[in-house]
């Protein structure tokens, strides 16, 4: 018999554990002398408060709905793939070659051709991890956090070598053409006479996010193959009892995996920058790794939990502009987040386990 | 009864029970895994307890041995009351716990598993030298012979058996408890066993036997405890009652402990297998040029210890394990590596299998029943619509096998993992032999599963035969192989020690075969 219910397994423990992560937030807070209701309104009011907050909120969600769906599709499969930051990387750059080098003659095209690019490339960057770990077990966690290291000097070296104009001082790609320029949130939305989410980087690549949340659940909980990847994530031996394949299953899922980081270069490269810089994702392929933890590998999970590393990503940054609340604070609370949410996941687990397992008892 | 008394004793009434349990209750959540249990065990005398998978006997004895704390109830040590919060504890109130699987390290000598975790001081070779005597004063007194110096990798699972009662004994125990452990025995090792066993009841010692099979119970012990559902349902002398009797206590209903069939009528050949070798990731050669035939309508029982290849046997068949020779499937080859050689193919040729060990392979233990009776037929048109799963008609299906099967509870939704070990076989069972397949492998039908499922697996299994199908049977369980099969064939080492037909052999023929002795029979 499961111990708890279902619903206290996906939302009641995300939520102690985030109320713990916001008491101890408070508790820093208050000891460097500010006001905790203070800094969590403004907060609020920051990433929330206004379509430019949201804008801000949602920019940074798909970011991270992107890389949580990766770690989620490959953690079906047991595979453990912290490499989603270099995934989403080698992305951009296949982004910056696909809007830079082809003439396109608009947008939509662009966005399906780029996608396809941004997926192949961060696909082809975890397939050799997949391969190594399929065919020679070396161990996928290793390997993929090393190919973020290789992935960041080849991105250096595409920008300074190849890419960057000639004469730039910086190491960045061209601007994209304006055919390949995405609508943004200010584009779509706003009406004549009120302009919504004004100047904020909120694109229609949140849709592309939003799609993706539904093919990886039909994907993982409709499908045949996704059926394999849970057998195998699962159980090893029982995989090979009904005839799945391990090496296919890792190659695959890890393919898919690397495909859903890369994608997350439309919304940063192609949406936002409109060029290839360098540390494009800013950590956002490590955040993913807290939200799909956060949101137990299910895509709606993870849709709420990008939402909420959103507002935080965007709250700190009001937070850190309008305060004296230093901007490693922001950080701190972050990572309290994502320690209480992600790794000390057990720590609530336990002692709620007991109390319904004696609330049970009582019943019965 | 064989109480054993010191003589300088001078107690007017009989000596205080070894262990008594009073009145010990333990819950997991709403299961009550022990209820209101108490018992006696007299000193120098082996007592048995007996019941079926989930009876409760692992918990009432991980309780004495301090691995769980009972909820309710006191426990006397040879009558004194005692607290055993941890196993430290229990061996200091000289309880020794030999575990079904062993606890040694594999290449350490015997002489320095003996002494692990109990070294005095911190250099070793005073200790070492220490147990060296003692291991030999201990050899002398009860016939434990095993060479002190020899690795426990290099020595059989007999031995290392030995190994851990003289762990046990090194650490002064008094109390002796077996879980199971005629399990991975020849019948003659157990014999062994059980002679080095009333040794050390004539010696003094008080020993717990543990175990479900009938058999070792009235050979072995002086008592009986029989446990069913938590609560021990009865406590008699051995010699006082009987198999028939002790498994209706056990079940709670009248059980039948034969099988029922009628005489096989074989067929054609459908299964034929020439010098089949396996070598293993390491490199040990696990099957050494095995040939057998299997024909329509009939039962093969491979009979044999475990690990002497059978369960290699079974992964080649059902295509988890590449190999080297033939095998001809209705004339036809089966491929043995490659493309062609996993369970998809072999499901395509109408091989269905019932794995040996349910949880690791034949289920899934987190997926819904439903999602498991698809388990390796998942792939199937019936259960898909191109690459989605049909599960409307999945779960239709599962409602109807679960209903057919007597699945209980009969709940699509439920995680393999919640049911129990009988009803957890059946759903394999039943995706497995309503295929309709031309072979059925079957590992280990019945381990871990209770009487009363035993009954109805083996009524099906013995139906599919009927059937004209071919059966390939793979225990370990000698009484199951006879009861089951139209033929038998011995492994041993990865080779076919000889076949013979049941009802012209006998236990003891089989045994020497299993040990490897195959002389004056062949």
């Amino acid at each position: 018999m499961d111990v708890m219910p279902r619903w206290a397994d996906v939302v009641l423990i995300p939520l102690i554990s985030l109320a713990l992560a916001a008491i101890l937030s408070a508790l820093v807070i208050v000891g460097i002398g500010e006001d905790p209701v203070a800094a969590v309104s403004l907060m609020v009011k920051g990433a929330l408060g206004s379509t430019y907050g949201w804008g801000y909120t949602l920019y940074y969600a798909t970011n991270f709905m992107f890389t949580g769906l990766a770690v989620s599709v490959a953690f079906h499969a047991k595979l453990f793939n912290i490499g989603g930051e270099g995934q989403a990387m080698l992305g951009g750059l296949g982004v910056a070659i696909a809007c830079l080098y082809v003439p396109w003659p608009h947008w939509t095209l662009a966005l399906i051709f780029a996608s396809l690019a941004a997926a192949l490339f961060g696909a082809a960057w975890a397939a050799i991890p997949a391969y190594l770990q399929a065919r020679r077990g070396s161990h996928i966690v290793i390997t993929t956090i090393m190919f973020n290291f290789i992935a960041a000097a080849v991105l250096n070296y595409m920008l300074v070598v190849v890419l960057r104009p000639k004469g730039a001082m910086d190491p960045a790609s061209a601007r994209f053409p304006e055919a390949v320029h995405l609508p943004s949130f200010q584009e779509m939305f706003s009406t004549a006479d009120t302009a919504l989410f004004r100047g904020a980087p909120a694109n229609i690549t949140f849709f592309v996010a939003l799609a993706a949340c539904v093919v990886v659940w039909l994907l993982i909980w409709r499908t045949r193959l996704g059926y394999e990847i849970r057998a195998y994530g699962h159980s090893e031996t029982g995989a090979r009892y009904a005839g799945i394949s391990p090496f296919r299953i890792t190659m695959i899922a890890m393919l898919i995996s690397g495909a859903l980081a890369g994608l997350m270069a439309i919304n940063n490269v192609m949406g936002e920058a409109e060029r290839l810089v360098l540390n494009a994702t800013e950590g956002a392929g490590f955040i993913g790794i807290a939200v799909a933890l956060m949101g137990r590998s299910h895509p709606f999970g993870v849709f709420l939990a990008a939402i909420l590393f959103g507002f935080l990503y965007q709250g700190g940054a009001e937070l850190a502009l309008w305060t004296d609340i230093p901007r490693e604070l922001i950080v701190v609370i972050q990572a309290l987040v994502i320690l209480f949410t992600g790794a000390l996941d057990n720590m609530v687990r336990m002692p709620l386990e007991r109390l319904f397992l004696r609330l049970r008892g009582g019943n019965g | 009864m064989a109480a054993h008394r010191e003589p300088g004793r001078q107690d007017t009434a009989a000596p205080a029970p070894a262990i008594e349990l009073r009145g010990i209750s333990k819950a997991f959540g709403p299961v009550q895994a022990n209820k209101d249990i108490s018992i006696r065990v007299m000193p120098g005398t082996i007592h048995g307890i007996i019941g079926e998978n989930g009876a409760g006997k692992s918990t009432l004895m991980s309780i004495l041995y301090g691995f769980y704390k009972a909820d309710k109830g006191e426990i006397f040590i040879s009558g004194k009351q005692t607290q055993i919060p941890d196993s430290q504890a229990a061996i200091a109130a000289g309880i020794g716990m030999v575990f079904q699987h062993f606890k040694l390290v594999q290449n350490f000598t015997v002489l320095e598993n003996i002494v692990l975790g109990a070294e005095d001081g911190v250099m070793l070779t005073p200790s070492l030298a220490k147990a060296r005597k003692v291991l030999v004063e201990l050899e002398q007194e009860y016939g434990l012979n095993v060479d002190p110096d020899a690795r426990i990798e290099d020595i059989g699972v007999g031995k290392q058996q030995r190994v851990e009662i003289l762990k046990a004994l090194y650490r002064q125990a008094e109390i002796l408890i077996l879980d199971e452990p005629t399990g991975v025995l020849t019948p003659a090792e157990a014999d062994q066993l059980f002679r080095i066993l009333h040794r050390l009841r004539d010696e003094g010692k008080t020993i717990i036997l543990i175990t479900h099979k009938l058999r070792e119970i009235m050979n072995a012990t002086d008592t009986v405890s029989v446990m069913r559902r938590g609560e021990m349902t009865a406590t008699v002398s051995t010699s006082e009652t009987s198999p028939e009797q002790l498994a209706e206590l056990m079940v709670g209903r009248k059980v039948l402990l034969r099988v029922d069939k009628a005489p096989a009528e074989p067929g054609a050949p459908i299964l034929e297998i020439e010098k089949l070798g396996v070598v293993d990731e390491k490199g040990v050669e696990r099957l050494k040029g095995i040939d057998l035939t299997v024909r329509a309508g009939e039962i093969l029982g491979i009979a044999g210890v475990a690990g002497n290849g059978q369960s290699e046997l079974l992964e080649v068949l059902g295509g988890m394990r590449e190999a080297r020779g033939n095998i001809r499937l209705n004339g036809a080859p089966l491929s043995l590596s490659g493309r062609g050689c996993d369970g998809q193919a072999r499901r395509q040729r109408h091989i269905a299998h019932v794995p040996e060990d349910r949880q690791r392979e034949g289920l899934i233990m987190d997926f819904h029943a439903w999602e498991n009776v698809a388990f390796g037929y998942h792939r199937d048109d019936i259960y898909c619509n191109g690459v989605f799963t049909d599960n409307a008609t999945l779960r239709r299906d599962t409602e109807a096998k679960m209903k057919r099967f007597d699945v209980r509870p009969p709940d699509p939704w439920l995680a393999a993992k919640n049911f129990s070990g009988g009803n957890q076989q059946k759903i394999v069972v039943a995706r497995e032999i309503e295929r309709n397949p031309d072979l059925l492998l079957v590992g280990q039908p019945t381990r871990g599963v209770d009487i009363g499922a035993i009954e109805f697996i083996h009524k099906q299994i013995v139906a599919l035969r009927d059937q004209g199908k071919a059966i390939l049977l793979v225990s370990v369980e000698l009484e199951e192989i006879c009861a089951l099969s139209d033929r038998i064939a011995v492994m041993f080492d990865g080779q076919i020690m000889g076949e013979r037909l049941p009802g012209e052999t006998d236990e003891k023929e089989l045994g020497l075969l299993m040990a490897g002795v195959s002389g004056e029979a062949a």
